[in-house]
């Protein structure tokens, strides 16, 4: 029970929206897509639910091709799109009734109950989904695509919009659930990706840059611990060689110093001032996994 | 295709569309056949339902495509075709069901009509005079028509995503199949072939059939142009993947 994408790759006209991405997310995993905006990850899930049609490239969830057999596998999988599109003329139960019915669920009546307990919707069970706010929406979202108790769940941006306490309340019936499913969820959200993912999947601009477990990416990273120091505008960096310090490049005109010593700022101030170097900012390189994200998105960008 | 035309159907009844489709119609055609002096059915003196069928496709063209208008146009513009798309419907079924319910809405606005029936019958003199076969054929005719009407305004509503845009095509491929390929075959350039040419059109079959004459080629000229609005609809929605 795994979804495994090969080879992916979608064009819109001239643009390239997807190139060529290969990942697999496993069962019993919360799988992590990231990327930042217009990056192609609702492309990616757009196509891996049948919605569009990739240009090359093939999804096998569970086993079945999604263009070959897209009614077998859309029963298997359950979805959030981006944006949460609702009907939003009809009522709580009317609309989960509507999906059972879309999914031929024998005991429909039990099951939407049952999503409403899960999801929480209870106090609004009767109410119209245009009077529901948007964390109820998305939580209206989240148990239409639960329904029909789908072994691979495709979730884009599930928690965008919602305030803290709804972020973690979503986030912990996800968590809840993904114990014998494959889930994958798209987020530019770095502390949810820590906090729920075990993969990590990560794409810029069409591209895989990193896939790999959580931890492993951390690691692979290296335990970094030192300064960042970046100019506003290229420096000649001899005279931090001189005084013994390995400078590496960190972005545009920025440079990672790796050293444990406790004295380390003090000391490029000290240098930085005596050649009068217009640095712009001095920091601790933080080994999260938005300093990753950002290395392996942004870095390359300038 | 089930859940989506019982889904449709609500939609139709929970908004306030259905209520003012059926009611318009019966309205309007009321006003035709009993009351307005050019056409009311007491002056014209025969026993006959000659305003209703007459009429009655001039008040499709406007009240079908404002049913039909939503089905694509609004689930594009909402983002809910994604929706769809992604439960296990085939877009055949999709199709089909906002198909039918189109057409329910149509069959439930002409039922009420076969009152007249009964009020023209007994009019009559003698009483029941009234060319029974004929009026089964129209009837036939118009609730065929109106299939016509419902498929076309489907395939306009999957054409664009704004409903104004989707129901002025609507209005107009009706209009044009209705009357207009009629209008273009009586031009005298063509002559020879204006015979050919009205056939294409749906009055030359509408009007065969409200003689009472249920011939099968006109059964499966509507029924054949129906079905070439949902194929056209299927490709654009399959194309838009």
């Amino acid at each position: 029970m795994s979804v495994s994408i090969q080879q992916l790759t979608k064009v819109f006209g001239e643009q390239t929206a997807v190139n060529g991405i290969s990942f697999e997310a496993s069962e019993g995993m919360i799988t992590g897509f990231l990327g930042p905006n217009g990056a192609g990850k609702s492309t990616t899930m757009k196509m891996a639910t049948g919605y569009i049609r990739p240009t090359s490239g093939k999804i096998l969830v569970d086993g079945i091709d999604v263009e070959e057999n897209p009614i077998a596998a859309k029963r298997i999988i359950g979805y959030l799109p981006e944006h949460n599109p609702l009907y939003l003329d009809m009522y709580v139960r009317e609309f989960l009734g509507f999906v059972a019915s879309a999914y031929g669920l024998k005991n429909a009546k039990k099951r939407v109950e049952e999503m409403i307990e899960l999801v929480g919707l209870e106090r609004e069970r009767s109410k119209r989904l245009s009077a529901l706010s948007k964390g109820y929406r998305q939580r209206v979202g989240l148990a239409k695509s639960l329904i029909h108790d789908p072994k691979v769940l495709i979730l884009d941006e599930p928690t965008s919009g919602l305030d803290p306490n709804q972020i973690l309340e979503i986030r912990q019936v996800i968590k809840n659930i993904s114990a014998d499913k494959t889930v994958i969820i798209s987020t530019h959200i770095m502390q949810e990706v820590e906090a729920i993912c075990d993969h990590v999947v990560i794409i810029d601009r069409g591209n895989m840059v990193a896939n790999d477990e959580l931890s492993k990416l951390k690691e692979g990273l290296g335990n970094t611990s030192g300064i960042i120091m970046e100019f506003e505008k290229p420096v000649n960096t001899a005279v931090f060689a001189e005084a013994g310090f390995e400078l590496k490049d960190y972005g545009k005109n920025a440079y990672l110093i790796e050293s444990d010593r406790s004295d380390l700022r003090a000391e490029l101030l000290r240098i930085t001032s005596e050649h009068d170097l217009p640095l712009s900012s001095l920091t601790k390189a933080q080994n999260s996994l938005e300093e990753i994200f950002h290395r392996l998105t942004q870095g390359k960008a300038s | 295709m089930i859940s989506i035309f019982i889904k449709e159907v609500n939609e139709f009844l929970n908004s306030l569309i259905a209520y003012v489709v059926i009611g318009v119609f019966l309205i309007g055609i009321g006003l035709l056949m009993w009351v307005f002096p050019d056409t009311n059915i007491l002056d014209y003196g025969y026993a006959s339902l000659e305003p209703l069928f007459s009429f009655g496709p001039y008040v499709f063209m406007f009240l079908i495509p404002a049913i039909t208008m939503k089905s694509f146009a609004e689930e594009r513009r909402t983002g809910t075709i994604e929706l769809l798309q992604t439960l296990p419907f085939r877009d055949s079924q999709i199709i089909l069901g906002k198909f039918f319910a189109g057409f329910f809405l149509v069959l439930f606005s002409v039922i009420p009509t076969l009152v007249y029936y009964f009020s023209v019958s007994s009019l009559g003199n003698p009483v029941g005079n009234l060319d029974t076969p004929g009026i089964i054929g129209s009837y036939i005719g118009l609730v065929l028509l109106g299939g016509v009407f419902t498929s076309i305004g489907i395939l306009s509503s999957a054409l664009t995503g704004n409903q104004i845009v989707s129901f002025i095509l609507a209005a107009f491929l009706s209009f044009f199949f209705y009357t207009g390929i009629d209008s273009i075959a009586s031009i005298n350039v063509w002559a020879d072939w204006s015979y050919y040419i009205s056939e294409f059109g749906i009055m030359a079959h509408y009007s065969s059939i409200s003689r009472g004459l249920l011939d099968l080629v006109d059964i499966v000229y509507f029924v054949s142009l129906i079905a070439i609005m949902l194929l056209l609809t299927q490709l654009i929605i399959g194309s838009r993947k």
